[in-house]
């Protein structure tokens, strides 16, 4: 038996009313917390300030905690964060640097976060990820290594004082790798 | 779940990708989707631990009353009452329990609680327009609320949203993530709508509408509707279980 899909629509303007935002993991005074953040912009360079950003990782120590993960790892860690943006189309999360992970290849993921971007706007939701910077792993990671250079570079995200920014650009010339997943 | 045998013993699960039953992310009639869909194809990315795991929100993510967003103040909403239940499954059929279903939606007289909303109309201070649950071991939910009137939008001449209550699903893993829209029966604003016919198939459309129920409607009380919803199942052909 295979039942069709329902489709997916645009969460509308109001969506904060009914997605409440839990942007921060850890305590920001936390050893090893990291805030990320930056903004959402479309196709004219504009600020979006109607989108939401959602993050989705592992825990420092790689682990899920799922129970799809073979591993068997257990966590006490969410792993899950969101946060609308702001009128200024800024967003932020405060969470902790995931582990690197296994493929079933025999390979290695460099650490990062699954991002999903929905949006008035944005009929189903777009997918990216977030690589952090000066990371050794990069360059062997089995995603971010297939893309050209000055594609990847939008998924690398830039130091700043007081953590890490990572714009996403919807649309447009600097616009970010979304990808199907 | 069906898992791909893979090297080195680590098995995933594998999820079947969309053929085309999701809204275009560039859909003109749809005046947003013009500055904000990505131009770029989409890259394909590979089913990895962390696109097959996913956030396991339940026991603390909902408090019991959450279901019921005809109790959320002193008094009673004003406009029909309604109760929305059906079963969250992915495309092999099988429930989807424990998960996280999340809902809002305009009052009955098209107005959201909302500070961007500014369509002239009441404003109901017995009603929030929110609301959350848990599926069950089965992927059944249920919500009680009020039916939500339609509304006027920007985007044309005259544009009016068909009566809509917003869905946010997570499934069990990040590919399974959707949010969605369930629309009412026989509503006369499909036609003119371009967020309900970015759908590409009219069948597809359909599956977004509820379908009154008299089963689940209660005498006296409150209509049913009935919506089900169906998330990503395996890629593979699904193994029997035994
Ligand atoms: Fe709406």
């Amino acid at each position: 038996m295979t039942l069709p899909l329902t489709p997916s629509q645009t969460v509308g303007p109001y969506f904060t009313l009914g997605l409440s935002a839990a942007n921060q993991l850890v305590p920001a005074d936390q050893p090893g917390a990291v805030r990320i953040g930056g903004f959402v912009f479309d196709g004219a360079g504009e600020p979006v300030p109607d989108a939401l950003v959602e993050t989705w990782q592992a825990d420092p120590d790689g682990s899920f905690g799922h129970p799809d993960d073979p591993r068997g790892l257990s966590s006490s860690f969410s792993g899950f964060a969101r946060c609308p943006t702001s009128p200024d189309g800024s967003w932020s999360v405060v969470t902790l640097k995931p582990g690197a992970l296994p493929t079933p290849g025999g390979g290695t993921e460099a650490p990062h976060l699954d991002i999903s971007v929905f949006a008035r706007g944005l009929l189903d939701r777009v997918t990216t990820r977030l690589y952090f910077p000066g990371e050794a792993a990069n360059t062997a990671d089995p995603v971010l290594s297939a893309l050209a250079p000055e594609a990847a570079a939008t998924l690398v995200a830039v130091p700043v004082s007081g953590g890490l920014r990572f714009d996403i650009h919807l649309q447009g010339p600097d616009e970010t790798v979304f990808f199907s997943v | 779940m069906t898992v791909s045998d893979a090297p080195r013993g680590l098995a995933l699960p594998s999820y079947r990708r969309d053929e085309g039953t999701h809204p275009p992310l560039l859909y003109p009639d749809y005046l947003a989707t013009r500055l904000r869909a990505p131009a770029r194809p989409l890259t394909i990315l590979p089913q990895l631990l962390t696109e097959v795991t996913g956030p396991v929100l339940g026991e603390g993510a909902v408090d019991a009353d959450d279901h019921d967003l005809t109790r959320q103040h002193t008094g009673d909403p004003l406009g029909e009452r309604i109760i929305v239940s059906g079963r969250v499954l992915d495309s092999d059929g099988r429930a989807v329990p424990n998960t996280l279903v999340e809902v809002w939606q305009a009052n009955a007289a098209g107005r959201y609680r909302h500070a961007g909303d500014r369509h002239p109309a009441p404003l109901d201070p017995n009603f929030t327009g929110v609301g959350r649950c848990l599926t069950d071991e089965h992927g059944n939910y249920r919500f009680v609320t009020v039916k939500p009137g339609a509304y006027p939008w920007g985007n044309h001449e005259n544009a009016w949203r068909p009566a809509h209550i917003h869905f946010s699903l997570f499934g069990r893993a990040f590919t399974q993530r959707l949010v969605t829209q369930m629309y009412f029966p026989g509503d006369p604003l499909f036609a003119h709508d371009p967020i309900f016919n970015s759908i590409p198939d009219p069948r597809a459309r359909e599956r977004l509408i509820g379908q009154f129920d008299l089963a689940t409607t209660e005498p006296e009380w409150a209509l049913g509707y009935r919506f089900d919803i169906v998330l990503r199942g395996s890629a593979a052909t699904p193994v029997e279980q035994p």
